[in-house]
């Protein structure tokens, strides 16, 4: 008996799986979710619970055009993606130049936002209860925009370097759910730091 | 059944310098290697933790010890619990998993192989940092410090004021580092589950084992990551002074335990789930039928995995939680006793009217049914809030914890090495010494967590240093640590047949067991590359196919 699959009958000729690295992606994205749900729920426990100032209502100012920036990159990631898959290199390329540039805005929009809270209203991490939770929640998504971009510009630079091509479409798609992921938690964070925290 | 392996007449017989093969072991990607090093390590540290649980035990023997000073024995409870769960039941499931399931789905590896590696060397590192702690807590010149916290850490316990120096901190850090490893590994199986099985292997034929092991891997997804995300935060107060679980700036020492037992209750489901997982495969092949209701015991794994989830608070009854919580938490954790009485009932399905053959791996199975379902009893007692309130932190609930994480998960351990050992080894365990091992462990075990259960009636608290004479608690507390010590005789054998079969043991073929999933259709070991040709199952028991020809089970599906 040495073949071994021939007694079997034929599987049929449709054998489909799904794309692993879709399905790891979507298990990062679980466990990340669980992760935020964890801050946010420590930060929403938390406000009003500060026993020193300064309070959320008086320093923060809410970023609506750094919003903007981080959630229009998710519409731009999607296109260049598109764009791959359908082996348009250059509008890719563009595209994902732009990605990054919104997302790099985004950034520079919350470092300017610290600088002023630190320096300006000297709210630091161990200021009080609101300085805790809102430092780590807003920096936990930071770094996940940070891990995302270094991504982005490793993915920039080998595309420049004419190393990315419609085969890599499935691969830049895996990239392009991170991203969605890391833009979607920024709706959540928005919703609760701005909004229902103040 | 002849091997389907490509074996090269001479090349195998070649001997290799010593480097060469530990550069091999070291640089592998290999999931059987990996497998073999996750269980390897978990074995090492089973022997530490024990060595810590017989210390801890011979503090209690009698009124008044003083074999260890209190303090010592505060970082003995801290580090054998913590050791038990994160370095030796986490990562020897994993192992087990890593090990079985792309070869119980006719796979070639896992989906990620380096993926799969990195994360054996961060729970590996993990270990590391955790006893590393005993040299560097202190700085050079603090020998003699290690975590003194408990396993549940909690706050303010873990403060900066009274957690000087850096034990605390290696605690933490290990937790979070091997909690990476372990998220890694799940993602591999979740990805190696959905996305590398053989073809016709659809997720209603694949193995019980597999299906467990993916539930397992999505649990641990989300309870896990709790745990990391506490982790963090309690960096942030230790190091940069923030006030998470700091009371004096309004923080909540409650928030750590709700936090730390929405990670730690699900936490004893991931490690018994794959345990059920073992149970599942070994029972049917020796009861000789295939298991009994198999998409119930799925749905009731599920199940498990949802309910699980909502029944954390139980380990706070005593906290002060109001009477809405209380109701909640004993009504989920009850009703979690629900499937896993199904799957109890399917186990013992599957034996009746079987031709049962009593070999080592089946009656470490018997053992495991009889006490994991006293252990939920038990835990049905406990899951009573006011019932709680009279026994919990009392050796009753001790008692309980560990007739489930021993009676249960080190049974179904045990059952798995006697099962799978001749695929992994090529050798079979030795018959005798595994009945031996058997007998005493299970006396040693009765000895020890029977009796511990009336200390605890009788008021006896947990994590006490030592206690005065005349409660009636002396002698029942010298015999639990003979049972304590009949148990390590136990282990001590099983480990010497784990090396004498190595090097001695009859050879064991391809498929010693007459099994009917795919691993045992492989040589023994399994080749690199596990099959020379990918399989292709048209039923639940490929190999009864195989076998039998004219009365598939592909027939009746």
């Amino acid at each position: 008996m040495s073949a071994f699959a021939n007694p079997f009958p034929q599987a049929s000729e449709t054998w489909k799986l799904p794309d692993r690295g879709r399905v790891a992606m979507a298990g990062l994205i679980i466990a990340e979710s669980a992760i935020f749900t964890i801050f946010i729920v420590a930060y929403l426990f938390y406000v009003g619970k500060s026993i020193t100032g300064p309070s959320p209502r008086e320093v923060l100012e809410t970023p609506i055009f750094y919003t903007i920036c981080l959630l229009s990159s998710s519409l731009t990631i999607h296109l260049a993606a598109k764009s791959l898959a359908r082996d348009r290199v250059g509008a890719f390329v563009g595209l994902w130049l732009l990605t990054i540039a919104l997302g790099g805005s985004f950034l520079y929009g919350t470092a300017q936002e610290w600088h002023r809270l630190i320096y300006q209203h000297r709210l630091t991490i161990s200021t009080n209860l609101f300085g805790t939770t809102y430092y780590s929640l807003v920096g936990l998504h930071g770094f996940h925009v940070t891990a995302g971009l270094v991504m982005l510009v490793i993915t920039a630079i080998l595309a420049l370097a004419g190393r990315v091509a419609a085969e890599q479409s499935h691969r830049v798609d895996v990239l392009a759910m991170y991203w969605h992921f890391v833009d979607a938690v920024w709706v959540v964070v928005f919703t609760v730091v701005y909004v229902l925290g103040r | 059944m002849s091997s389907n392996a490509i074996t090269i007449r001479g090349v195998q017989m070649e001997e290799k310098p010593w480097v060469d093969t530990l550069h091999e072991w070291v640089t592998t990607v290999d999931h059987k290697r990996l497998g073999v090093l996750y269980i390897g390590y978990a074995l090492l540290f089973l022997v530490v933790a024990g060595i810590e649980a017989i210390v801890i035990r011979i503090q209690l023997m009698y009124p008044h010890n003083d074999f260890v000073s209190p303090q010592v024995f505060n970082r003995m409870f801290t580090m054998h619990g913590t050791t038990m769960v994160f370095f030796v039941g986490m990562p020897i499931l994993f192992g087990f998993a890593n090990y079985l399931v792309p070869l119980m789905v006719g796979a070639r590896d896992m989906a990620f192989p380096r993926l799969n590696a990195f994360s054996f060397w961060l729970s590996a590192l993990g270990g590391f940092l955790l006893y590393f702690s005993l040299v560097g807590a202190n700085g050079l010149y603090g020998a003699g410090n290690a975590p003194d916290v408990g396993w549940w850490a909690y706050a303010p316990l873990t403060a900066r004021a009274f957690s000087p120096g850096h034990s605390s901190d290696y605690w933490t850090l290990s937790l979070l580092v091997s909690g990476f490893g372990s998220i890694g590994t799940a993602i591999n199986i979740v990805a190696t589950v959905l996305c590398m099985r053989c073809p016709g292997m659809k997720l209603s034929r694949m193995p019980l084992l597999v299906w467990l092991n993916l539930v397992m891997s999505g649990m641990v997804l989300i309870t896990i990551t709790p745990l990391s995300a506490s982790q963090i935060m309690l960096l942030v107060d230790r190091y940069l002074g923030g006030h998470f679980f700091d009371a004096q700036a309004g923080g909540s020492a409650v928030l750590w335990m709700h936090f730390f037992w929405i990670f730690g209750h699900p936490e004893v489901y991931v490690l018994i789930i794959p345990c059920f997982a073992f149970m599942s495969e070994i029972i049917p092949v020796f009861s000789r039928k295939p298991i009994f209701g198999y998409p119930v015991m799925v749905a009731a794994t599920v199940c498990i995995g949802f309910v699980s989830m909502s029944v954390w608070a139980h380990h706070m009854f005593t906290v002060g939680m109001n009477s809405y919580a209380n109701s909640f938490f004993t009504i989920t954790t009850m009703a979690v006793g629900v499937p896993t009485g199904i799957k109890i009932f399917n186990w013992l399905g599957t034996m009746w009217g079987g031709k049962i053959q009593f070999k080592t791996p089946m009656i470490f199975c018997i053992g495991f049914l009889f006490q994991f379902l006293i252990a939920g009893l038990t835990g049905i007692m406990l899951a009573a809030a006011p019932f709680d309130w009279q026994l919990s932190l009392s050796y009753f609930v001790v008692a309980h914890f560990h007739y489930t994480l021993v009676g249960g998960v080190l049974f179904a351990l045990f059952a798995a090495f006697y099962y799978w050992y001749p695929k992994i080894t090529g050798k079979m365990l030795n018959e005798t010494l595994g009945k031996w091992h058997f007998w005493l462990f299970l006396i040693g075990f009765h000895l020890t967590f029977d009796l511990m259960h009336i200390p605890g009636l009788l008021g006896m608290p947990r994590r006490i240093y030592t206690y005065e004479p005349g409660r009636g608690w002396d002698t029942l507390n010298l015999l639990i640590t003979l049972g304590a010590f009949i148990q390590a005789i136990g282990t001590l054998l099983f480990v010497a047949n784990l090396i004498i079969s190595y090097f001695k043991g009859a050879k064991a073929g391809n498929d010693p067991w007459d099994a009917w999933t795919l691993e045992w259709s492989t040589s023994s070991p399994p080749p690199a590359y596990n099959f020379a040709s990918i399989p292709v199952v048209a039923s639940r028991r490929p190999l009864w196919d195989l076998k039998h020809p004219e009365d598939p089970d592909s027939r009746y599906e």
